[in-house]
């Protein structure tokens, strides 16, 4: 991944929702890109239109007009199946709720982004081991997520979402679970993490203290993007 | 790790997992018990047909099964034994006598009569020497599951006088676990002594048992037989056996209402095992829809649910088929006859793996089905 050098495009993304016999336009023509190495939150009030962005970034939901590249890939009108791949290849997610397996140990949840690659035994369990202590977690290893409080389980999400290196970090709301110290001190972790390896981030948040640590918002409302403002250092 | 997920999921709800290996267990212990006495009523139905050391049986035209037939006039067996090619033939008897016990009371008995000299059809699993006792007047060999049900169980059964037939009759053999598919137990009689307690005339019998002369083939024989002899059905040992066996389990209808039960048993126990797999995917739908999200191929999460139903069913097998050795030993002691053969056992496992994995199908229809935008709307 070469820092600078765009990652994650959309152009014309359009979506619209059908419920029952009615439309519903959720996205009106977006287009963003975001290169590596840079912050980008996604900000707007709730039905703006955010998640359905990410999600379509994320290769998770197909636009009904537009077209979103990954890594200069083409992901129009892929089928499902190869929109996966590209998620496993090129993205790292973190959810609102973390998302953690209850069943799994902090270091299993991240050994499974890495299974998922292919990677197992004993190189994966070192390399989940060497994430979690990337996010202040090494001690934390052999614990369930049930013992652990929101921040790291947030930590432990941010580790899996990691570990495999991929080139974009996509977060929903990372931090809306969180009390608003332990929410920065996660984006602070995040941006460190992902700007050091060069990945672009997008993050959909409705917190504005976390704006400090993006090199551009992006504010959407009514499924159109009304601001799109790089960050003066 | 997907067995590493699959286990911890079926873990996490130890209820429910004792409910799944419970339908499992279910499942197992009545496919093998109906299967095992299915397995030994068919045994019990042609025992002796399948002990005697004859290749060929003839009975009167229309012999449906070994246990109930007309006789055969005294001439016929003398035509058999003019038919080129029968090496031996010897006259058997086969009917249903009333057994008077000791204190009193009736039971209705199964009378083979048999040549103790030559033994084609005689009893096996008896003592050695207890043979001899056979040859003289007026003596029956029972077997000791029976003692009790004929009455003689206080004396230990040998050298009981009881009457059969009211004719009187001592007990000078035991066999051991010859069974009866009728609720009438076998007793054992040479050909004139079952003359005498059946009432039929000298020279008759029910079959004639014959073995081919050395280089004779027994389908060339039985054969010839058919043709040498009129208004007889001649039958190899395998044929006869087959048509009584079929007769019994599915003409009766009795095997068919204990494959009936054994195809409940799988169907029910399948159920419960889907509704519990499927309620446990449900428990950890969250979790698939991240996998999805992630990017896991169908494949790898299809793989955490068959590693589940797998799971849930060797636990099950292993319980369930130490449950039915136990009954398949307690009903040993019993009347009853369940045999659960190797051949069975091991076909059980495969069937519960089967249906285990089949029950899975369910849940992996509907993690197919996960959307994984589900995981950004807090799923």
């Amino acid at each position: 991944m070469t820092a600078g050098e765009t990652l994650l495009e959309a152009k014309g993304v359009a979506k619209t929702f059908t419920l029952g016999k009615v439309e519903v336009p959720a996205l009106r023509g977006v287009d963003v890109s975001v290169r590596g190495g840079e912050v980008c939150l996604l900000m707007g009030p709730s039905g703006s239109g955010k998640t359905t962005l990410l999600s379509i970034l994320g290769c998770i939901l197909s636009p009904s007009a537009g077209s979103v590249s990954v890594m200069g890939r083409d992901t129009a009108g892929l089928p499902e199946r190869e929109l996966a791949k590209v998620r496993l290849a090129h993205i790292g997610f973190i959810f609102q709720s973390y998302n953690l397996f209850p069943t799994l140990r902090a270091v299993e949840n991240v050994q499974v982004a890495l299974d998922l690659r292919g990677v197992s035994g004993t190189d994966a369990r070192d390399r989940a081991l060497a994430a979690l202590a990337s996010v202040g977690l090494a001690d934390k290893a052999d614990v369930l997520p049930r013992d652990l409080s929101g921040g790291q389980k947030q930590r432990v999400a941010i580790a899996r979402a990691l570990v495999a290196e991929p080139a974009v970090i996509l977060a929903d709301e990372p931090t809306a679970a969180l009390d608003s110290e332990t929410g920065r001190a996660v984006i602070a972790l995040v941006r460190e993490l992902a700007v050091t390896r060069g990945s672009s981030v997008v993050i959909v948040t409705h917190d504005p203290r976390i704006a400090d640590f993006a090199d551009r918002v992006v504010r959407i409302e009514d499924g159109r993007i009304v601001a799109n403002g790089e960050k003066t250092p | 790790m997907t067995i590493r997920i699959a286990l911890r999921n079926l873990l996490h709800d130890r209820v429910r997992l004792a409910v799944t290996l419970t339908g499992v267990v279910f499942a197992v212990v009545l496919i093998a018990v109906q299967g095992g006495l299915f397995v030994g009523f068919t045994q019990a139905t042609t025992c002796v047909i399948d002990n005697t050391e004859a290749e060929i049986w003839v009975a009167s035209r229309g012999v449906r099964n070994f246990d109930v037939t007309h006789p055969l006039p005294p001439r016929k067996f003398h035509q058999i034994l003019g038919v080129p090619g029968v090496g031996r033939a010897e006259r058997v008897i086969v009917r249903f006598a009333n057994w008077k016990k000791p204190a009193g009371g009736r039971e209705s008995v199964e009378v083979v009569g048999f040549d103790p000299g030559s033994g084609l059809a005689r009893p096996w699993n008896v003592p050695a020497g207890a043979m001899a006792a056979l040859k003289l007047p007026d003596t029956v060999a029972v077997d000791a599951l029976y003692l009790e049900k004929l009455g003689i169980a206080g004396g230990k059964g040998v050298g009981e006088a009881v009457e059969i037939g009211d004719r009187r009759a001592r007990v000078v053999a035991l066999t051991s676990g010859i069974r009866s598919f009728t609720t009438s137990p076998y007793v054992f009689a040479s050909y004139e002594n079952a003359l005498r307690y059946t009432g039929m005339e000298d020279g008759q019998c029910t079959y004639v048992l014959v073995r081919p002369a050395p280089g004779v083939a027994v389908e060339a024989l039985r054969d010839a037989i058919r043709r040498n002899v009129r208004d007889v059905d001649v039958f190899t040992r395998e044929e006869f056996a087959g048509k009584t066996r079929h007769y019994w389990m599915f003409t009766t209808g009795a095997g068919m209402a204990l494959l009936i039960a054994a195809s409940l048993g799988l169907v029910v126990g399948g159920v419960v095992v889907a509704q519990t797999l499927y309620a446990t995917t449900m428990d950890h739908l969250a979790e698939f829809g991240t996998l999805r999200a992630m990017g896991a191929p169908g494949g790898y999460i299809h793989r955490i649910i068959v590693i589940q139903a797998v799971a849930a069913a060797l636990v099950g097998y292993g319980c369930g088929i130490v449950v039915s050795f136990f009954l398949v030993d307690l009903a040993a002691r019993g009347g009853a006859s369940i045999v659960l053969p190797p051949v069975l056992a091991v076909g059980l496992f495969f069937l519960t793996v089967v249906m285990c994995v089949t029950a899975g199908l369910v849940s992996i229809r509907k993690v197919t089905t996960i959307d994984p935008a589900m995981v950004f709307r807090g799923a």
